[in-house]
């Protein structure tokens, strides 16, 4: 028979995850109710996805170039990665909002605990990570591209970019925490594409002048972006998959670790 | 005198509901927003926590709710260390912090059922009474519209309905009228004193002196970080003064002696003042009536009185050396207050 305690604490656990259910819904109806959030999901990169597979179609016939069904086909993955840094963005600004208006004090009141707030709201990045996914599963199916590995293999694209969407948005969250200023998130913005743009992203490392491929080579996106897109093009490597799972957790275990300090920080600043 | 004040005006033989100890707060910079404030709120008390803007109001609610560490002193909430169980102090207090700090893109109803949620009801209950929290604040209605559309009266309405979902046994209302028209302030004393009346303790912050006259059983007022002085509003204006009777008497300016003679019998007389005769009364209101028989007696008629009596502005004066409203503080560049 379990003790009161354990008893008790099972149903703080309890207590505590329906709040991380009840704000990651709430994160989610904002990023609806607020286009400006819910634009660089899906608008920005679908757009620049559209220029970049019409307008730099022919790089497939690049020497080095791997071999893919077409260029969209290559591309989906760094579209979905370019959404999910952006909804990370997105939240971390929402949290910045949350924080300049006093929604945060009206939570960290409640007798929840204060990472429950945090990881509610990534929740929330995670299941539009998740969307995103799918968006651009369906542009990729519209416009002809097959999935290379199957149901499976976009069942596991779409836990993996739900998983880098979380991972980012702990990152983006800290900031949002140390700054509480909506600004200084949004001032991440151009940084954002400098990281995916020195990634295998949107173009081959190998392909690349140095020192922007060795960077490629090295940065961990590139790890999640070929983790994604391996599925895609059929080219699905254990090895490959394990460093992109490596990758979303380090990231995830920096983000969450830099969003505690933060919050401890605010809380010992008092602003 | 409340129910419950001893004869001090204190409520010392009561169980607190909030005290604190030399309670400090110091911000980066060796800003002193609060400096040592001794604090006793007894459980089903309205106290009011009185003070111009930067007085350290705001920082003082902030400690007592759990959402600012102190970096002195002690205060317990509800029978809990606010620093040592921040958690159960949490349970059992309900905050309505200033300029309602509420989502305009969520509706009220959605509101009010996350805060259900994050003060751990199962849904259906959660539900159950944050509709009829909407109910009793008068935002049925209202209720599915978003917060963005509301007027600031119905904003603070709601964010004391959700202050209330957690059932709290301390309830902080920072400012909660601040901003609000006559007919919106009225309703949410009303809704105080009711909250009152069925056992809840409230601690209120305000920066109008009227509001913690009406509502406050005691109150504490605060400047520079530090309180100056504590009691009921009644006690406080007796120690500044007696009330004072303003007459006009009917075919006269000013007084004459006859009449001083007769007002003299029941306090001391003041200078006459915009050709009214003044007279500090001893007993107060319970003077009124003798005055008057004892001036018609003396065939002096009266046109007009009326009593004046000392008010909070005048034991904040008395104190600090300014008034409360409408001037700030000597050498004051800003607010002292904590973010």
């Amino acid at each position: 028979m379990r003790s009161r305690s354990e008893l008790s604490s099972i149903a703080d656990l309890a207590a505590n995850a329906r709040v991380v259910v009840a704000l990651g819904r709430r994160s989610i109806l904002q990023t609806a109710r607020r286009p400006q959030l819910a634009a660089p999901l899906l608008v920005f990169p679908t757009l620049l996805l559209a220029i970049q597979t019409g307008g730099a179609g022919g790089a497939v016939d690049l020497p080095g170039f791997p071999e893919v069904e077409s260029f969209l086909a290559f591309m989906l993955a760094g579209a979905m990665v370019q959404s999910v840094l952006l909804a990370g963005n997105s939240g971390a600004i929402a949290l910045a909002i949350d924080i300049e208006m006093g929604f945060t004090d009206r939570l960290f009141a409640a007798p929840i605990s204060r990472f429950g707030v945090v990881l509610g709201r990534l929740s929330g990045t995670a299941v539009l990570g998740a969307f995103a996914a799918v968006w651009f599963l369906a542009i990729g199916f519209l416009f002809g591209v097959t999935i290379q590995e199957g149901i499976a293999g976009a069942v596991w694209i779409v836990l993996l970019v739900a998983a880098s969407a979380l991972a980012f948005g702990g990152i983006a969250a800290s900031i949002a925490l140390y700054s509480g200023k909506a600004s200084v998130v949004q001032g991440l913005f151009p940084l954002l594409f400098v990281v995916l743009f020195l990634s295998t992203a949107f173009f081959p490392a190998n392909l690349m002048l140095e020192p922007a491929g060795t960077v490629a080579e090295y940065n961990p996106l590139s790890f999640i972006v070929e983790g994604i897109r391996e599925p895609i093009i059929g080219k699905f490597e254990l090895g490959d998959q394990l460093k992109a799972v490596a990758a979303v957790i380090g990231i995830g275990a920096l983000g969450l670790a830099l969003s505690a300090w933060s919050m401890r920080a605010r809380t010992r600043r008092g602003s | 005198m409340p129910d419950g004040a001893d004869e001090a005006g204190g409520y010392r033989a009561r169980v607190a509901a909030i005290s604190t100890q030399n309670l400090a707060r110091e911000f980066e910079g060796g800003i002193v927003a609060v400096g040592g404030v001794d604090l006793e709120v007894a459980e089903g008390e309205i106290y009011g926590f009185l003070g111009p803007n930067g007085a350290g109001k705001t920082t003082t609610v902030r400690m007592l709710t759990t959402l600012l560490a102190p970096t002195g002193g002690r205060a317990v909430v509800a029978g809990h260390d606010v620093a040592d169980d921040p958690g159960a102090v949490r349970r059992k207090i309900g905050v309505a912090l200033q300029e309602a700090a509420l989502d305009p893109l969520m509706t009220g109803r959605e509101l009010i059922h996350l805060q259900a949620t994050l003060h751990g009801m199962p849904k259906a209950r959660g539900h159950e009474l944050g509709d009829a929290l909407l109910h009793r604040v008068g935002l049925a209605q209202a209720a599915d519209r978003r917060v963005g559309t509301y007027s600031g009266g119905m904003r603070r309405r709601l964010d004391l309905a959700a202050a209330l979902v957690p059932e709290p046994s301390v309830l902080f209302l920072d400012e909660p009228t601040t901003g609000l028209d006559p007919v919106s302030r009225q309703a949410i004393w009303d809704e105080v004193t009711k909250l009152n009346d069925e056992g809840t303790t409230v601690f209120l912050t305000t920066q109008y002196l009227e509001e913690a006259d009406q509502l406050a059983d005691r109150v504490g007022i605060i400047t520079d970080g530090r309180m100056v002085a504590e009691g009921t509003p009644a006690k406080l204006k007796s120690q500044v003064g007696k009330p004072h009777l303003e007459i006009s008497l009917a075919g006269q300016d000013g007084t004459s002696a006859d009449c001083d003679e007769v007002l003299a019998r029941f306090g001391k007389l003041l200078p006459a003042k915009d050709g009214l005769a003044l007279v500090e009364l001893e007993r107060g209101a319970a003077d009124v009536g003798p005055v008057v028989r004892a001036l018609d007696e003396a065939g002096l008629a009266v046109a007009s009185l009326e009593l004046v009596e000392p008010t909070l502005d005048d034991v904040f004066v008395a104190e600090t050396g300014h008034h409360l409203e409408g001037e700030a503080p000597p050498g004051s560049s800003g607010p002292a207050d904590g973010p």
